[in-house]
């Protein structure tokens, strides 16, 4: 098959048209997600720390940490994996302090966000950009 | 699926009361996403761990919901309070159903 300039351009519009069109799919999960969590309630800033590695050379194992002194709950997402939900830690009575560390996946690089729930019914949250050289979710 | 899955938990032997104590806890799991392909081209299926639970005494320290993110041999790290002698239980919840569980006594004195 021979390729004319104009089948070449078609193809190379319709392969940007296709490597644009899940951004908006995921950018949609992950409002979802969040407002699942938070029911639509309005998310302050301050009170919530989030650890994690400027740059991690393998998505597979992406060691982060979280701590929201006072909350009852952190939602933890990754913003660019096919789904954003990473985990939702729950704090129960007899926990020591509301920090929790784990291992996560991460498919490319992207930003990482963790929404604590206080105790007085409030939503907190902070972001922080995780680069990845090696994609964790397979192929 | 779900073979030789061992948990895995460091916990300190004693404590003085009321003294917060740090656990480490991991799993080796395979936590299969269900995005994965095999040779074939077919989609592996999902087979993770979805719930994960410490309990001192029955009362809860922390309940995480686990989803596919979470990497291989899930791994966490936590406090719990401890006011008194008693007991940290462990546990994991399949998707398969299986239960996984885990004790370690603490004492305070």
């Amino acid at each position: 098959m021979k390729l004319s300039r104009r089948d070449a351009l078609a193809l190379g519009f319709g392969g940007i048209a296709a490597s644009l069109l899940p951004m908006p799919l995921w950018a949609e999960a992950t409002d979802e997600a969040i407002a699942a969590f938070t029911g639509g309630a309005a998310i302050g800033t301050a009170g919530v720390t989030l650890t994690a590695p400027e740059i991690a050379e393998n998505g597979n194992t992406v060691p982060v940490s979280v701590s929201a002194p006072g909350a009852t709950a952190i939602m933890l997402l990754a913003t660019g994996n096919p789904t954003p939900a990473v985990a939702t830690f729950n704090f129960g009575p007899a926990a020591g302090s509301q920090n929790a560390a784990t291992r996560i996946r991460l498919a490319k690089t992207q930003k990482v966000t963790a929404i604590a729930k206080m105790a007085d019914g409030s939503f907190v949250q902070a972001s922080s950009e995780v680069k990845v050289t090696i994609g964790g979710c397979g192929g | 699926m779900a073979d030789n899955v061992t948990p895995r938990v460091r916990v300190p032997k004693s404590a003085s009361a009321g003294e917060v104590i740090s656990i480490k806890t991991l799993i080796s799991h395979i936590m299969e996403s269900g995005q994965r392909k095999d040779g074939d081209g077919n989609l592996i299926p999902r087979s993770i761990i979805n719930r994960f639970t410490c309990d001192f005494n029955g009362q809860n320290v922390i309940d995480v919901t686990l989803e596919p993110a979470i990497s291989t041999n899930p791994y966490f790290e936590f406090e719990a309070v401890i006011p008194e002698t008693g007991e940290l239980k462990f546990t994991w919840y399949d998707d398969d159903g299986s239960v996984y569980e885990d004790a370690k006594q603490v004492t305070v004195g």
